[in-house]
């Protein structure tokens, strides 16, 4: 690459003007990240800035509940669920990190599938995934309702014990639920771009001039792992404590 | 305009090489949700079968770390990538640590303040 070429030849090319000199200056040839498209280096970075964001959270939530003088309500107990005539402790959060761990593995299949282009499997992994994580979501606006009307927790307070369980919880859970809700969105959009053939045919997308390809695939499924991997740390730290 | 295309070009190229290297064989996606099953049942049981203190707080973190380790190391394929993007990624979470370690103290000293102050007979 550096052998030496006519002077002609090296001319630099003008340099765009205005927010396309913007794009084009931060895009320009500088790569830290070899072997890696950009989207995927760009979603590692999203993912570092939202795992700061879970972590401010979860270290609120310490904090909070170390310094809570009153009891704190025992998620054991909260979160049973009487079946079969049993109270079987905690059963329903089990049950959602079940179903959110095995879309998660769905995902990485249709991401495999993806990169072969099996157009056919990746499509149905993909609606799998949207529909466990959709299921996840049900699961979860069941567990709200019960706790809210139920158990009469609210933000402010509630009749269990201290009062900053339930800010915590509709906080915590509401956010990680608002990813989950925006990831199956996403999985919908991707799995219809799959089956129609948009990436094998490097169609621009939606909103973007940029031509399709399998990575859209792997960059959705980093996105989808990483709300799995919030769900572990909350099962945790919020669950288990 | 022709600038743009040889570079996209390139990219092209790189991206099936690339390709090739992150293709994995399906086994060690099922082991490694098999795995990740196992790990929550166990994280689970430790909350049915009522362990408590110390040991509890062990196996909690233990299955957790676990748990976070393999989604990240396959799912996520970071233990196939470069090392410059591995560490980019991981190291910068590692100062939430500090984060931690001052949120922890913060709430000694504000629960040792309430106790002075507002509740009676706590300490």
């Amino acid at each position: 690459m550096t052998q030496a070429m006519p002077a002609s030849a090296v001319k630099p090319l003008p340099l765009p003007e205005g927010v396309e000199g913007i794009v084009a200056d931060w895009s320009s040839d500088q790569r830290a990240f070899k072997n890696v498209p950009w989207g995927k280096a760009m979603m590692w970075i999203f993912l570092l800035s939202d795992t700061f964001i879970f972590s401010s959270f979860l270290i609120s939530y310490m904090t909070v509940r170390m310094s809570a003088t009153e009891p704190w309500p025992n998620p054991s107990e909260v979160f049973a669920l009487t079946l079969f005539g049993k109270s079987i402790p905690l059963i329903l959060i089990a049950i959602m990190t079940f179903v959110l761990i095995s879309s998660s593995g769905t995902m990485a299949m249709a991401v495999k599938f993806g990169y072969e282009k099996n157009r056919k499997m990746t499509f149905i992994l993909l609606l799998i995934t949207a529909a466990l994580g959709a299921t996840f979501v049900g699961m979860q606006a069941f567990e709200w309702t019960k706790l809210i009307l139920d158990e009469g927790i609210r933000p402010w307070g509630n009749p269990l014990g201290a009062a900053q369980f339930g800010s915590v919880f509709f906080m915590i859970t509401g956010f990680h639920g608002t990813h989950v809700s925006i990831g199956v969105i996403f999985l919908i959009i991707v799995a219809i771009k799959v089956i129609r053939g948009d990436l094998d045919h490097q169609r621009p997308g939606f909103m973007t001039g940029r031509k399709g390809n399998y990575e859209m695939v792997e960059i959705m499924g980093l996105y989808w792992h990483f709300v799995d991997l919030v769900w572990v740390f909350i099962f945790a730290v919020f669950y288990l404590w | 305009m022709a600038h743009a295309e040889v570079q996209q070009h390139d990219a092209h190229g790189q991206r099936h090489a690339h390709v090739e290297g992150q293709q994995h064989p399906i086994g060690i996606y099922l082991k490694i949700w098999g795995l990740l099953f196992i790990l929550s049942g166990m994280s689970y049981a430790v909350d049915y079968f009522h362990f408590q203190g110390y040991l509890r707080w062990f196996l909690i973190i233990v299955f957790m770390l676990l748990k976070a380790g393999l989604i990240v190391a396959v799912f996520m394929h970071m233990m196939w990538e470069r090392l410059a993007l591995m560490y980019a990624i991981l190291v910068p979470t590692l100062l939430l640590l500090v984060l931690l370690g001052i949120g922890a103290l913060e709430a000694d000293y504000t629960f040792f303040t309430r106790g002075v102050f507002f509740v009676k007979g706590l300490l």
